[in-house]
């Protein structure tokens, strides 16, 4: 039996000891290798908290939490992440901001002062890839939000994790700019093809991406909803006009708005 | 473009290098009126000397004392360096400790702040006791009157590194030790050359407590003869001296900062440049 690669199994998470906030509860879900999920959900619902566990930066009050069939117990270096916020040093140029990972990972930062030029020609690769080709030598503040956030994406995948952990990386972004890193982020999952969980609480955003999309209650937060999406790769803004898409985000819609509901209820 | 639109642009260029240049004259041309105003108060009211000199009458001292104003501020200048190194690197490695780690701050803090409150000049004496009289309590005092903004500002810096940034790195398996090494240190930087500026005036204000209590060597010493010796406008070219040496170390401090943490004030100097 084929395991899948991350599996979250009945996963609970309280904050702040026995009275204290309860995040996550009964939370299960599955990612195959080389998937591409999204997840979506109300605010509060959770979802950052989902990837910090997935991520071992916090342990789960309760559950399992499996990523390549290893109970996660601490913090892991086959994860990149990126954020809303990018984060990037201002001491750095782009290139040097690239390569951070580099210098962290213990499997690289032994290897990195006698490759260096070959660790420089794969981050010179990766921002090409993501349409950043002459600005390694330039400084963050001399980039535009969306450069940033290109950059960003590049420090996430520079040490090629076969886990890519995105939580809301676009949501700061104007809608152009937005769907232009759409195209870039679906170019460089097409080309590297790493296990994806991306948080978003853009509904078209996840249905352009997603192989599939996983939407989850109010706080605490649980899966209630799965949708395949199966329009075919490449897809494009094109395929945002189609019917089917529409429908599609109108269902995500009424998934929310009913989880959004039961949390005024209960 | 037209010949308008360059005449402006010519114009508001030199309105900008008018604004720049009396920026760059303006601290000298205060100094000057002040002075001014000061030689005329005195003259207009008949002040003795001996409750405020005119500034010739401090110029003429400076002149006649000259060589023991120089070595007594050279002697000055050596201890308030002595103990701003020694706070340097004191305020560096209590500040790394504090900003890494939450026990060492709820432990050391409050101590830190009590024992900061403590008048320096009322430790003169002790220290006194403990080194005997000579340029120890003078470098001593320097440096725990100039050791707490270091202290403070590094561990602010360090304690303030974004906690998506420590995720990146955690989820990376990053130490402690790398993200201080890696982001912690280098984003305090700013902070640190901010105290650093701060601590080298508050240094001197150190030494020469010290060496007003316990007169051995040094600026506070001369100053202190010479109000004994009711020789007041010696008193007040001691004062401004030392006013200088204070302007020079921060210059040197302001220059440092420039070279090595340009990335911090980019946006001041294009403020500068299109705030005219």
């Amino acid at each position: 039996m084929s395991k899948a690669f991350v599996q979250i199994d009945n996963v609970a998470m309280r904050y702040g000891g026995v009275e204290g906030t309860l995040a996550l509860e009964g939370c299960s879900l599955e990612v195959q290798q080389g998937e591409f999920v999204a997840v979506v959900g109300p605010s509060g619902c959770g979802k950052s908290t989902l990837m910090r566990l997935v991520s071992g930066l916090w342990p789960a009050t309760d559950g399992n939490v499996l990523v390549g069939n290893k109970e996660v117990d601490g913090p892991l270096d086959l994860v990149g992440m990126a954020f809303q916020n990018p984060t990037l040093l201002p001491w750095r140029t782009i290139l040097e901001n690239v390569m951070l990972p580099l210098e962290i990972v213990p499997a690289h930062r032994r290897r990195l002062r006698s490759e260096r030029a070959m660790y420089e020609a794969k981050a010179l690769e990766l921002l090409k890839l993501v349409g950043l080709e002459g600005f390694a030598g330039k400084q963050p503040y001399q980039l535009s939000g969306g450069m940033q956030q290109r950059t960003s994406l590049c420090r996430a995948l520079i040490h090629e994790p076969p886990l890519l952990m995105l939580d809301e990386p676009f949501s700061a972004l104007d809608v152009f700019t937005r769907e232009d890193l759409w195209a870039v982020l679906q170019n460089v999952w097409m080309a590297r093809k790493p296990t994806v969980i991306l948080v978003t609480h853009d509904l078209r955003e996840a249905a352009y991406l997603a192989d599939r999309v996983l939407v989850m209650s109010a706080r605490p937060g649980r899966i209630i909803a799965e949708r395949r999406v199966e329009f075919p790769r490449p897809r494009s803004m094109e395929t945002t006009f189609l019917p089917e898409f529409t429908s599609l985000v109108a269902d995500l819609r009424a998934y929310i708005a009913a989880a959004r509901k039961g949390e005024e209820v209960s | 473009m037209s010949t308008r639109a360059q005449a402006r642009l010519e114009a508001m260029a030199a309105a900008a290098r008018r604004q720049r240049r009396l920026q760059a004259w303006l601290p000298w041309m205060v100094l000057i009126g002040a002075f001014l105003l000061w030689e005329m108060l005195v003259e207009v009211f008949g002040i003795s000397t001996f409750i405020l000199p005119a500034p010739t009458d401090v110029w003429a001292a400076a002149v006649r004392w000259w060589k023991p104003l120089m070595d007594d501020s050279l002697v000055t200048l050596g201890t308030t360096l002595a103990g701003f190194a020694l706070a340097v690197v004191g305020g560096l490695l209590l500040g790394i400790a504090i900003g890494s780690s939450t026990l060492v701050y709820k432990g050391l803090y409050p101590l830190l702040i009590a024992f900061n409150s403590i008048p320096k000049v009322a430790v003169v004496p002790v220290l006194i006791v403990w080194f005997g009289i000579g340029i120890w309590p003078a470098i001593i005092t320097a440096f725990l009157i100039s050791f707490f903004p270091i202290v403070v500002n590094v561990a602010t810096g360090i304690a303030t590194v974004e906690p998506e940034l420590r995720d990146v790195l955690r989820a990376l398996g990053a130490r402690p030790v790398d993200i201080i090494r890696k982001v912690g240190l280098p984003r305090a930087m700013p902070y640190f050359f901010a105290s650093l500026k701060v601590a080298i005036t508050v240094a001197f204000v150190g030494a020469i407590i010290a060496e007003s209590v316990a007169p051995n060597a040094g600026i506070g010493r001369l100053m202190m003869v010479a109000s004994s010796r009711f020789d007041v406008p010696l008193v007040f070219a001691g004062l401004i001296v030392t006013g200088l040496m204070g302007i020079m170390l921060y210059w040197i401090a302001e220059f440092i900062e420039r070279r090595t943490i340009g990335w911090a004030m980019r946006g001041q100097e294009q403020q500068l440049s299109t705030g005219g």
